[in-house]
């Protein structure tokens, strides 16, 4: 289910990131990055589990499913956490620097 | 246990290497005293597709990191791994030496396949004056 839902969150992105490029003032471009990484790496993890387990891989009970979901929610809330200070810090559209120095 | 510090490892070194590489880059347009748009190239340079490979390493080492302190693997004390405080620092080395390797080569193969579609794209003869055209019509 984590690889699952990076997976997911990779390709939603990258359909954002395609739609908005080559503009990007956003800077979706990092989550992009991060999800197909972290998705590639699980896919390895899963390959190597499906060897150990067989077809077993494929009926997890419902306990590891729910961890694994909620273990995956968690994931994607920590790269967006990540690229919200990225974006925030980097400043592209000038928004933070305009609203400190705006006189009142 | 602690397969991600192979990617990891890896994205250190990329990283180091792509500084170097972008300001020997730098250096070299500096001599030439021409740049990209005046030799009328859109030639991607090297530095930038190794940031892609360090972006991809250290984003998915970010997020296994996550997955492994969730896990409990990763400890905020020493020596910071479970396993080898529990003494199972063979295995530990055993699963970084299989599934790590094979995440960053998997990582690092995916990246050679984006430099091969750049490469044809560079090659091929932009589309952007064809879709302003369509959009004026």
């Amino acid at each position: 289910m984590t690889l699952l839902i990076t997976v997911f969150a990779a390709v939603i992105c990258t359909v954002i990131w395609y739609k908005t490029a080559p503009k990007n003032e956003m800077r979706v471009g990092i989550l992009c990055w991060m999800f197909w990484g972290a998705s590639l790496m699980w896919l390895i993890d899963a390959i190597v589990e499906y060897t150990e387990v067989g077809a077993e891989f494929f009926t997890p009970s419902t306990a590891d499913m729910i961890n694994d979901s909620y273990l995956g929610l968690s994931v994607v809330a920590l790269a967006l956490v990540i690229w919200l200070v990225i974006l925030l810090v980097s400043d592209p559209k000038g928004v933070i620097r305009a609203a400190l120095t705006k006189k009142k | 246990m602690a397969c991600f510090l192979i990617p990891a490892a890896e994205a250190v070194i990329t990283t180091i290497a792509a500084k170097g590489i972008k300001a020997k880059e730098e250096k070299q347009i500096e001599n030439v005293n021409l740049s990209a748009e005046e030799t009328g190239e859109s030639k991607i340079h090297f530095s930038r597709k190794l940031g892609w490979l360090n972006k991809l390493l250290w984003g998915g080492s970010a997020l296994l990191a996550f997955e492994h302190i969730w896990h409990g693997e990763i400890v905020p004390y020493f020596p910071f791994l479970t396993a080898v405080k529990e003494g199972e620092t063979a295995a530990m080395l055993s699963e970084m030496g299989s599934s790590g390797v094979m995440m960053a080569a998997l990582v690092t193969t995916v990246w050679i396949g984006m430099l091969g579609i750049s490469y044809i794209v560079e090659k091929r003869p932009s589309k952007a004056p064809d879709a302003a055209a369509e959009i004026q019509k």
